[in-house]
């Protein structure tokens, strides 16, 4: 039962600690965690910050503070060259949401191709770099003003207001709309760490030689073209789409996945 | 692949390109649509320090700290509902004003740069501990309404003077004759716009259903007079008409030449 879903009581656990630590900042004044998911200040020593809202503001016209800057930097390094596009399955508050949708879907059987929408999951990077061209045409960072991550957050510490509806709107929509739909295909976020992911230490290995292509990894994937060499080759999960959730490692019965150290040499190799 | 084929596919690819593009023009304007009016509300009274409206939406990243940090729970983050840039810290006077804390506790938590304690620097230097001086604050301007002020009305009040943390210069009583009684005085209180802070005590404690006191931000209450008018009593003013070109300064047409140019009015 505990390997079955080992990772994702570590991921809740981990997710609404963040939540918890930023609430305790306001409610107790506790300094472990100040602030939100696009600053935040550690221990009193450190700043935190989401590098696209850095980009963002510097698109808008405004040069944030060294504190913000560093903070952005430190950020950017940690999921692009350690932990990958892991934000969005262990820290975003939306994740809580979003999973939800999707657990309710496959519970509700819905059938999964029926995207009438257009979107693909190359939107989002559209969608991306739409954000930092409103931001400049309209002098102000344009998907902070709009993004339910945000309004999470202050709904959960600050009190919603109307921000609710945002977040409803996010879980109608990949409950009746599209399958993943905002994490998976309109997130800027999202994209953002999913274009820095690639060449992450962290990723999930699949052993082809155990796999016995049961199939059920697919359908636990909130990103299942990350899964396309499942098997038919022995390697890692190297695109950045890949969240690090761990439902596949969950799921698989053959112990032919695992997370593991990525091995760039092979990499090379490969290409 | 045949020459028809490729020109097919190649189509195909053209036709689904310009539909993406179309796509996300579409969202595009939506979205901007939506941000554009969402920062449009300039009705929002910012924290002490703030930069100007403008600036200040650019630069806040909405992490809450001067919320937290403020110890009487002045300060709200701006949801959907609150016409202003989501996220962003505001204060309602009438519910909560600014006590002016004289530490400024909101301003040195901010990350961004948002709040400036540069714009609290002390207007005189004093003593090197205290780098923020909260009465050079400028959150916004407090009007009056002398319609609904029991003050203008002969009756005594005054809630908003008293409760003013600068009484005296941010808000004076000026004595009148009420000739209404013909042997009476109004109380009449008035704001000093160079002194006030914006703080919102008064109209926290003003005693009328709807507050006859209250603040804008300063922005929206302000007029501006334009480059053109030169305050000849005031040296420093004067001396931007030395810096003129000499261009600017001489126009070619006199006033009266100007006035008496009849003949572009006049048809055929």
């Amino acid at each position: 039962m505990w390997a079955r879903n080992k990772y994702i009581v570590l991921r809740r656990i981990v997710q609404l600690l963040f939540l918890a630590l930023f609430a305790a900042a306001n409610l107790w004044g506790w300094k472990v965690l100040m602030g939100n998911y696009s600053t935040a200040l550690v221990m009193e020593t450190v700043y935190l910050s989401d590098p696209y809202m850095v980009l963002q503001t510097l698109a808008a016209g405004f040069l944030l503070s060294a504190d913000a800057l560093i903070g952005a930097l430190i950020i950017l390094m940690f999921y692009a060259a350690i932990a990958g596009r892991s934000f969005c399955s262990w820290v975003c508050p939306l994740n809580l949401v979003t999973d939800l949708a999707f657990r309710m879907r496959k519970k509700l059987s819905w059938r999964k191709k029926e995207n009438i929408m257009l979107l693909g999951r190359n939107s989002r990077y559209w969608i991306l770099v739409l954000g930092l061209l409103l931001s400049a045409i309209l002098g102000v960072a344009a998907f902070e003003m709009i993004s339910p991550i945000g309004m999470m957050h202050r709904g959960v510490i600050f009190g919603f207001g109307m921000g609710w509806a945002v977040v409803l709107m996010v879980f109608l929509f990949d409950l009746f709309v599209l399958e993943n739909g905002w994490c998976g295909h309109l997130c800027p976020l999202g994209a953002f760490y999913s274009g820095l992911s690639r060449f992450a230490l962290i990723k999930v290995k699949h052993q082809a030689e155990n796999c016995s292509n049961c199939n059920k990894c697919f359908p636990a994937c909130h990103e299942p073209q990350v899964l396309d060499i499942i098997g038919k080759q022995s390697g890692f999960i190297r695109s950045g789409a890949c969240s690090s959730c761990g439902r596949c490692i969950e799921v698989c019965e053959d112990n032919a996945l695992k997370f593991s150290i990525n091995n760039y040499k092979k990499h090379r190799r490969e290409l | 692949m045949s020459d028809d084929q490729l020109n097919a596919s190649r189509r195909d690819a053209l036709k689904t390109m310009f539909r993406g593009a179309g796509v996300l023009g579409l969202g595009g304007m939506a979205w901007g649509g939506v941000v554009d009016g969402l920062k449009a509300s300039e009705l929002a009274l910012r924290p002490p320090g703030a930069l100007a409206e403008k600036s200040f939406i650019k630069a806040c990243v909405r992490c809450g700290s001067c919320v937290e940090a403020c110890p009487y729970d002045a300060l709200n983050l701006a949801t959907v509902d609150d016409h202003t840039a989501i996220g962003t810290p505001f204060f309602v006077p009438r519910e909560t004003p600014c006590y002016m804390c004289t530490d400024v506790p909101c301003v040195p938590i901010c990350p961004s740069g948002a709040l400036d304690s540069e714009l609290l620097k002390p207007s005189e230097p004093t003593e090197a501990s205290e780098r923020m001086d909260i009465n050079t604050a400028r959150m916004g301007v407090a009007m009056i309404d002398e319609d609904a002020c029991l003050a203008f009305w002969g009756i005594q009040c005054d809630a908003c003077y008293r409760a003013c943390p600068l009484m005296g210069k941010a808000i004076t009583l000026e004595f009148r004759r009420n000739d209404r009684t013909g042997k009476h005085a109004l109380l009449e209180p008035h704001i000093n716009r160079t002194a006030c802070t914006g703080c919102g005590l008064c109209e926290h404690a003003c005693v009328t259903e709807k507050p006859a006191v209250f603040v804008l931000p300063k922005e929206l209450a302000s007029g501006k007079v334009g480059n053109h008018y030169i305050k000849g009593w005031d040296k420093r003013d004067e001396k931007r008409l030395h810096e003129l070109k000499e261009e600017q300064k001489n126009r070619s047409q006199s006033a009266e030449d100007y006035l008496n140019d009849w003949e572009d009015l006049i048809d055929e």
